[in-house]
């Protein structure tokens, strides 16, 4: 396989996946904030900050609000990670990329870069907000579920998974932030007395794993359980534990990956030594943030071994 | 306004589809008894339909502009132009006669140039000629053949009879529309497929991808094939990822090859990587910087001699353009004599050479109705149309030929042939032409019909898409079964 196809099927992987969970990350902001009880105001700026878009931010809006923030997230062109700049980046990299992937593939993220475009403007209004973000995760999982159902597992298949599972465990690390700046701001509010289940419930709706979650701890949502859960649960699909395996997996089946197996194995062995869960402000803020760096590296493992 | 079938006229031209006012020819009586059948809700939705499945197919076309390149989405007709199978039969012989000819043709030219010692074609078009490739001389390309993928357009005059009008022997393009287009007609009128005897087209990438596999220097089961593209920006990139994805072959930019020992290899994620054919879809001048444009940064530097060493397949071979010259158009009959013994089956358009003297008298005497074209232009840029031209683009051109008259050919303004078009929501004749594709290595393979270009502009006889044109999807219809 072509080492720039490997880098732009690993690239399509990447957006759709942060296409999904930016949708899933807004959704779940506007449900948190309608179950909160009144007076306990969190602010939408937070979501610009955990995706570390503060600067991009900034030189384009003055007003913090909830129409620019999620304007910025969803339809911002100029917003280099939005929805709409990521469908962008996922066409342009299927389009260099149709002999690798699916046919059918292309089509669909035709449709769902259409949908986006007809209907973003529609998600500043709460009212509409729900239709359109429910769009645009139902679009990616189409895509995803195209590509399981059709896609032969081959070098591009294992790519794919890389690129999924590394967007993946990053967003994770930032849902489960969202989850512990909401906590902070909430902390000293005596309106917020039972905020902490409210905020601890949505992060795991975020990911869709409340029920599995409960299931498996057949417990009430509590802080320490849902971050316990969403780091090292080896089986629910959006955990680091699980993204880290899947991460594994693939790169032991292509080529020339030892030195890459062995980037992951000592990632693995470390990942989880020093979480504190009973501390679930700053300390657990500092953890996710040295997570979203490691991800990083072994992004450059990657590079360097397979995409130069 | 509504869509009046007993009321489309067609006149002066040939249509394709109608002899005369209500009576459909042949090939097309199920057709327009189907379309008259239905409402104009019904084509509205059709047509609604048509352009929704190319927006999701991702079909595009890239124009070049001033502010950028903006990607557009094909434009297509959902009325389909049809062919009755007995005069393509026909027509489809004579192209591999010409295709045959001209690589014979080619092959002379970098070997003995038999045909100019014999003073058939005079010599000086060849020296004068910009797509000679010295390089080139004394290769011998597997099976003698340059040209392996050629794109011939056709027009149909005033007669019904069909012309070639050029050979595109170089880096012919199109053929992915004319797929698509029958993929979108299949989509929005399933039900005339059950009717009609259409005859199919889908084998074309599995021909192409055995013509390319039969060039393979290193006789293996599975030779590696890859498709060679300037990338993205380039108009035809929509193509170029089609045909790679259909054939299975890998899509590669200049960047990706690299020449060692004189052999080519693609960068993988497993390393290096032989390469066996390379369908190529860069002019010859970018190929190779060792060997030609050393500022190009889209080919592979080395390429040439590892294709002059017999270690990779090139198609079209560098220097196959030299017959892709509307100069040396004018001589395919007397080259199809000369190397075949046999008469031109389908014939060539009047063509006045304006280096020849008496000609280009003629030529400039009659400017207002003539085509003038550059002999080795293509996508209809840098030509003139005399009839639509005012006086001072004519007398600029009175002054280019003059200037250059070796760079000039003319023709009479054909009657181009049309076919009822939806514009807006009435029906209107509207010029077109055909380009049918064929390949040629050990065997020859011609398009069952092939893409129809329509001039969308009233009177426009411009069918080219970076100009406006459009298409729509051709049916070779067997009236013989049906009828």
């Amino acid at each position: 396989m072509l080492s720039k196809v490997a880098e732009r099927v690993y690239w399509t992987a990447r957006y759709i996946e942060r296409v999904e969970n930016t949708a899933r990350l807004v959704a779940v902001y506007t449900n948190l904030l309608l179950d909160l009880p009144k007076g306990v105001n969190l602010g939408w700026y937070n979501l610009v900050r955990l995706s570390s878009l503060e600067d991009s931010f900034m030189e384009r809006y003055k007003v913090q609000d909830e129409r620019n923030v999620v304007k910025f997230l969803l339809a911002d062109e100029n917003n280099p990670v939005s929805v709409v700049s990521s469908l962008n980046m996922v066409r342009e990299n299927v389009r260099t990329t149709r002999d690798v992937v699916p046919g059918d593939a292309w089509e669909l993220i035709n449709e769902l870069s259409i949908f986006v475009n007809e209907n973003s403007s529609k998600a500043l209004n709460r009212g509409q907000r729900h239709d359109c973000l429910d769009g645009i995760i139902r679009g990616c999982q189409r895509i995803n579920g195209l590509l399981y159902g059709t896609m032969t597992h081959d070098e591009a298949w294992d790519f794919l998974r890389l690129g999924r599972n590394l967007e993946r465990a990053d967003m994770t690390t930032r849902l489960l932030d969202a989850g512990c700046v909401a906590i902070l701001q909430t902390e000293n509010n005596e309106a917020a007395v039972n905020a902490r289940q409210i905020i601890w419930g949505n992060v795991l709706r975020s990911v869709g794993g409340e029920q599995s979650y409960r299931r498996k701890l057949r417990a009430a949502v509590q802080g320490r359980e849902v971050a316990h859960y969403l780091l090292e649960d080896p089986q629910f699909p959006r955990t680091i534990a699980h993204c880290l395996n899947a991460i594994a997996d693939s790169a032991a089946k292509l080529p020339r990956c030892e030195p890459v197996s062995k980037a992951i194995r000592s990632f693995q062995t470390r990942v989880f030594k020093n979480v504190d869960y009973d501390n679930l402000g700053e300390p657990m803020r500092d953890y996710l943030n040295d997570l979203q760096v490691e991800l990083g590296e072994l992004h450059a493992v990657f590079v360097k071994q397979w995409f130069n | 306004m509504s869509i009046n079938w007993s009321d489309y006229s067609p006149v002066d031209f040939f249509d394709e589809l109608f002899s005369s006012t209500g009576n459909p020819r042949k090939p097309a009586r199920r057709l327009v008894t189907y379309l008259k059948s239905l409402r104009d809700e019904e084509i509205e939705q059709r047509r609604q339909a048509a352009e929704a499945t190319i927006r999701e197919m991702g079909v595009t076309f890239t124009v070049y502009t001033e502010e950028g390149n903006i990607d557009r989405a094909w434009p297509f007709d959902i009325i389909p132009r049809t062919i009755a199978k007995k005069q393509w039969d026909k027509t489809a012989a004579g192209l591999k006669q010409r295709l045959q000819a001209l690589n014979m043709f080619i092959d002379d030219l970098y070997h003995e140039q038999k045909i100019l010692k014999d003073g058939v074609v005079p010599e000086y078009i060849i020296k004068q000629s910009k797509n000679f490739r010295s390089e080139c001389v004394g290769v011998s390309p597997p099976f003698g053949v340059w040209a392996h993928i050629c794109g011939t357009d056709l027009v149909r005059d005033k007669d019904g009879e069909f012309y070639v009008l050029e050979d595109n022997l170089r880096v012919p393009s199109g053929v992915a529309y004319m797929l698509e287009n029958r993929a979108i007609t299949k989509r929005v009128l399933p039900d005339l497929f059950e009717k009609i005897h259409i005859e199919p087209i889908h084998d074309y990438c599995e021909r192409l991808f055995d013509m390319l596999t039969s060039l393979s220097p290193r006789k293996i089961k599975q030779p590696v094939v890859v498709v060679l593209t300037p990338g993205i920006y380039n108009s035809a990139y929509f193509e170029h990822a089609f045909l790679a994805q259909q054939m299975g072959a890998e899509l590669v930019e200049g960047s990706d090859l690299v020449v060692q020992d004189d052999c080519v290899f693609m960068k993988t994620v497993a390393g290096l990587e032989r390469v066996d054919v390379i369908y190529r879809r860069i002019d010859d001048l970018f190929l190779d910087p060792e060997a030609f444009n050393p500022d190009s940064t889209l080919g592979v530097p080395g390429l040439m001699r590892a294709w002059r060493a017999g270690n990779v397949g090139l198609a079209n071979a560098p220097g196959a353009g030299v017959a892709d010259d509307k100069v040396v158009y004018a001589y395919v009959p007397q080259i199809i004599r000369y190397y075949l013994d046999q008469d031109p089956i389908v014939p060539n358009v009047e063509t006045y050479l304006c280096f020849d003297d008496k000609q280009r008298e003629y030529v400039l005497a009659n400017l207002d109705k003539l085509v003038v074209k550059p002999a080795n232009e293509s996508g209809g840029y840098g030509m003139m149309i005399g009839p639509h031209a005012t006086k001072k683009e004519r007398a600029e051109f009175a002054e280019l030929i003059k200037a250059n008259p070796r760079n000039y050919i003319a023709q009479p303004t054909l009657a181009l042939s049309t076919a009822p078009t939806l514009i807006g929501s009435s029906l209107e004749p509207r010029h077109l032409d055909l380009r049918p594709f064929i390949l040629q290595s050990s065997d020859i393979y011609v398009t069952t019909g092939g893409l129809t270009r329509v001039a969308m502009r009233k009177g426009s006889l411009v069918v080219n898409s970076s100009q406006g044109g459009g298409s729509k999807d051709t049916w070779v219809v067997d009236t013989e079964v049906n009828y």
